[in-house]
């Protein structure tokens, strides 16, 4: 019912009918014509949710108000906290530039192009995302340091694995499919008709990509490139390990090593502050233009672009990617195992905390993924500002590091609700807040595809709002929430401080058995939870990518 | 093929879930309201809580023990030292006393973070952690209890709390690291002092945010005085100091030869040794020089435990001579046992390694240790 309903309905629509929303004032006010119509089942909850993703900011603020204004200024005018900023921007910027440029081009060739082995590299370059970025550091330094793996085996030495473009190597590696999954669904939601007209009208494919495709993207590309910007920020494991200090590494010593919280806790609202800032440049950027464009229509597969001569380096393209982001701290973990299997390591069974893990992510990921779908209805059907306050408000979570949200959570946590400390529940909570915006903006995306209009039909033939949200806006959100629940489901599984400190006592995983072998350097020890929780990660990503595909023939 | 059967689970589980997350929500608001109120009866259902998930865990020997006991409580163990390093011992604690054991493993700082954060309501009864600063800031916090006399007495007075708060279990010595297959250990200087000179230059490692480290660098400012030290941070970095994360990286750097020196403590060694028996690295012990300061992993109880015998009880356990000489002779990470009269195989005595005069609760300012990092650039 809900297909022949949403089908039928998309049909007669599939044309560019609005033109770019004019910004007028009048759209924009409180309380516009559209909020109205957004069901309270869809904005109550969203507000719920957005309230509770600002508890550990808040938390922050309030540490941090301890601080007289003197004192707040001398730490925010300090030569080292201005330093941190620069080199934090300069990160977060690059490895978002490279991640775009990576990602966009990969995911065009993966879906659109006669890429030979275009199915493997879909999933093959999505794969590094699945390699914490502690796990993907270490290996990296562990074979390209200097007398490390690779001058070991190919006797040349790479260039040192440290500073500035280590971190920026390494963090590019690891999260720019990001970018590739999220402009990957995009292109596969494209209505094809918009580039053979195009094409039909003489432009070349080159034309038709930069003209007609691109700015299609924009939306997605922007909503991936703001993930792997909030990730960097947030990130501590690569940049501790490959030495390149940012404003989260300071964040996370002060609050280690100094139980003065206050000051930790400014650069926490710091942090926070430099999050805004991206959100607003993301929202600049992705400013529904993909609108006028953006409705799926027949539902045709888009025929597939030859790539003639350049077909080979394309490949060879993808595939030093997978080399680098995937093939190789994957050998160093196999041969930390090896290592170990001579050495005759007692290896201690993974089934226990790889079910743990498995469990714990997948509630996150559900979890997650129900906390989404208001925020994103909401944000994608409305044009209220405090829709898109709401939206944006669940990020600040993500940008934070996870040991700050961790302790946030065992502050505020153990005196509210007692009952739930260091419970299952508490872990999921703390990961929906560490990861809620994985899930929105991929949800988001995917009704952003789909023109209102869809919904008013509806509503003019005679559904009510609530049925016209449970028969047209959900099954179309589904894409998305499937998509954004791997996700969350792969950050989760990887997540280290919130585990620690909030799992259930003896609750072990994966992630905290390679976090404490590696601690104490049993190496041979860390392998093979590594290795196991890296395949539990693939195993989502790959069957939701080909789920995708094979919906869309 | 979409399946109204598929979008109705969908449906349902996205039903479920928000209803969870609204449950979430009003928990939160009223957190304002609840938050000035002392949180002390909330201890029961915490351990309530981890009670119930160690039955769930199938073959989880404390569900056996636990059993066996009766209706023992479970005492709660924050242990900042690894399941890979206590793991057995801590098994054996349960077996000895018939008291089951609910341990947080974590990392040493953010337990202590943690329980500070807790406050009062604390499920923790023992606190277990591998660095005197973690353990003095805790001190610091009035969050100790008192421990008995006899149990203090037991220790070494260099490995303890002056004021009886907490004593030490092991004690682990820093050493130089170095790589045997371009230095002789004639070669390796006897103090951290000398590693300045140009000759050193951007062959040593060190990893200054380890605690380990911070901890040697408070006892340096202690000893020397600030300006001797801020003198000697500038010629490290001056002199191209290597920064690692953590005393494992650094071990395993020189190893494959790309430092030939690195400042660690001393039992990292033996692990790769362990892994492997070629491994070309040893370690040169420093009496008498600051760069061989003793830290240790320590216990105390807390002011907030519930079980306050018991955890005395534990805190004997660590004290006694197995455990002790389990520390010192059995395993692959030998430490020095903090017990008088229980000798370390392997290992120098005590007397030996002649480490300088320093009272363990002066580690306590990590405070003015960070600043001094944070100035010289050392943290960067």
């Amino acid at each position: 019912m809900d297909r022949d309903l949403s089908g039928v309905l998309a049909d007669p629509l599939g044309e560019p009918s609005e033109p770019p929303a004019p910004t007028t004032p009048a759209r924009r006010r409180w309380g516009s014509v559209r909020a109205s119509r957004t069901h309270p089942v869809v904005w109550v909850p969203a507000l719920l949710v957005a309230l509770a993703m600002l508890v550990p900011a808040a938390f922050l603020v309030v540490q941090a108000s301890e601080l007289s204004g003197e004192r707040i200024q001398q730490l925010v005018t300090a030569p080292e906290t201005l330093r941190l900023t620069g080199r934090t921007l300069l990160l977060a910027g690059s490895v978002t530039g490279a991640s775009l440029l990576l990602g966009v081009p990969i995911a065009w060739l993966t879906v659109r192009s006669d890429l030979p082995g275009r199915r493997f590299f879909a999933v093959a370059t999505a794969l590094p995302l699945v390699i914490p970025t502690y796990v993907g550091a270490y290996a990296l330094v562990a074979a390209l340091a200097p007398g490390g793996l690779v001058q070991d085996w190919f006797g040349f030495r790479p260039p040192s694995p440290y500073g500035f473009w280590a971190a920026f190597t390494a963090l590019t590696l690891f999260t720019f499919p990001y970018v590739l999954l999220t402009v990957q669904a995009a292109l596969r939601g494209l209505d094809p008709s918009l580039e053979e007209a195009s094409r039909s009208l003489g432009r070349g494919p080159l034309v038709t990509f930069l003209r007609v495709t691109l700015p299609q993207l924009r939306p997605s590309a922007a909503a991936g490139g703001l993930l792997v910007t909030l990730y960097v920020l947030s990130d501590f494991g690569a940049v501790s390990m490959l030495r390149y200090s940012t404003f989260t590494r300071a964040v996370y010593l002060q609050y280690r090593a100094a139980f003065d919280r206050a000051p930790a806790a400014l650069l926490g609202v710091l942090l926070v502050a430099m999050t805004v800032v991206f959100l607003v440049l993301e929202a600049r950027v992705a400013r529904d233009r993909g609108g006028q464009f953006g409705i799926r229509g027949s539902g045709r597969a888009a025929s597939r672009v030859p790539l003639g001569r350049w077909r080979w380096p394309a490949v060879a393209f993808c595939s030093s990617v997978v080399i680098a982001g995937l093939v190789l701290p994957v050998s160093v973990l196999v041969s930390w195992l090896v290592r170990g299997l001579r050495g005759g390591e007692a290896f201690t069974a993974v089934a226990g905390p790889a079910g743990r893990s498995l469990l714990v992510a997948a509630l996150g990921a559900l979890a997650a993924v129900a906390c989404a779908v208001p925020i994103a209805v909401w944000a994608a059907r409305s044009r209220s500002r405090l829709a898109r306050l709401v939206e944006r408000a669940s990020f600040t979570g993500y940008a934070l590091p996870g040991i700050v949200v961790a302790l946030a959570l065992v502050y505020v946590g153990i005196r509210t609700v007692p009952a739930l400390y260091q419970t299952l529940a508490m872990l999921v909570f703390a990961y929906v807040v560490l990861f809620l915006p994985q899930a929105v903006g991929a949800v988001r995306t995917s009704l952003l595809q789909v023109n209102a209009n869809v919904e008013d039909a509806a509503r003019m033939l005679g559904s009510s709002r609530l049925t016209t949200l449970r028969r047209v806006t959900l099954p179309l959100a589904r894409r998305g929430a499937l998509a954004g629940g791997a996700l969350v489901f792969l950050t989760a599984l990887k997540e280290l401080p919130a585990t620690l400190l909030l799992a259930p006592t003896g609750y072990d995983t994966l992630a905290t058995r390679v976090w404490s072998a590696t601690t104490e350097a049993f190496f041979a020890r860390a392998s093979l939870p590594a290795l196991a929780l890296i395949l539990l990660g693939s195993v989502p990503l790959a069957v939701s990518m080909i789920r995708e595909r094979r919906e869309r023939i | 093929m979409r399946t109204p059967r598929r979008a109705a689970a969908v449906l349902a589980a996205v039903a479920l879930l928000a209803a969870a997350c609204g449950g979430g929500d009003t928990a939160d608001d009223t957190a304002t309201d609840d938050a000035t109120t002392d949180g002390t009866a909330t201890d029961d259902p915490a351990t309530d809580d981890a009670d119930a998930t160690d039955t769930d865990a199938a073959g989880d020997e404390a569900t056996e023990d636990h059993a066996a006991a009766g209706d023992a409580e479970p005492l709660t163990v924050y242990s900042g030292r690894s399941e890979e390093l206590v793991g057995e011992v801590l098994a054996g604690f349960e077996e000895q006393t018939g008291i089951p054991l609910d341990v947080r493993y974590g990392d040493t700082a953010e337990l202590a973070a943690t329980i500070l954060n807790e406050g009062e309501a604390s499920p923790a009864d023992v606190y277990f952690g591998q660095d005197a600063g973690a353990l003095g800031a805790l001190q610091a916090e009035g969050r100790f209890a008192a421990l008995p006399d006899d149990l203090v007495e037991l220790v070494e007075p260099a490995f303890s709390s002056t004021t009886g708060e907490w004593v030490g279990v092991t004690g682990r010595v820093r050493v130089l690291a170095y790589n045997t297959e371009t230095l002789t250990e004639d070669e390796v200087p006897d103090s951290v002092l000398e590693l300045t000179d140009p000759a050193w230059s951007g062959r040593v490692s060190w990893a200054p945010t380890n605690g380990s480290f911070q901890a040697f660098v408070t006892a340096m400012r202690v000893t020397e005085g600030e300006d001797v030290t801020r003198e000697w941070l500038e010629g490290m970095l001056a002199n191209d100091v290597q920064v690692f994360e953590n005393n494992a990286s650094q071990v395993e750097a020189v190893g494959r030869g790309e430092v030939d020196v690195a400042l660690v403590n001393h039992y990292y060694l033996l692990r790769f040794t362990a892994e492997d028996p070629d491994f070309p690295v040893a370690n040169k012990y420093l009496p008498g020089d600051i760069g061989g300061l003793v830290n240790v992993a320590g216990v105390g109880v807390l002011d907030s435990s519930d079980q306050p015998v018991e955890a005395e009880q534990f805190v004997a356990y660590l004290l006694s001579d197995d455990v002790q000489h389990y520390f010192g002779t059995e395993t692959n990470e030998r430490e020095f046992p903090a017990v008088e009269g229980v000798e370390a195989t392997d290992l120098p005595t005590v007397e030996e390694l002649d480490p300088p005069a320093i009272d363990l609760s002066d580690l306590e300012d990590l405070q003015g240790t960070l600043a001094l990092l944070q100035e010289t650039g050392a943290l960067e």
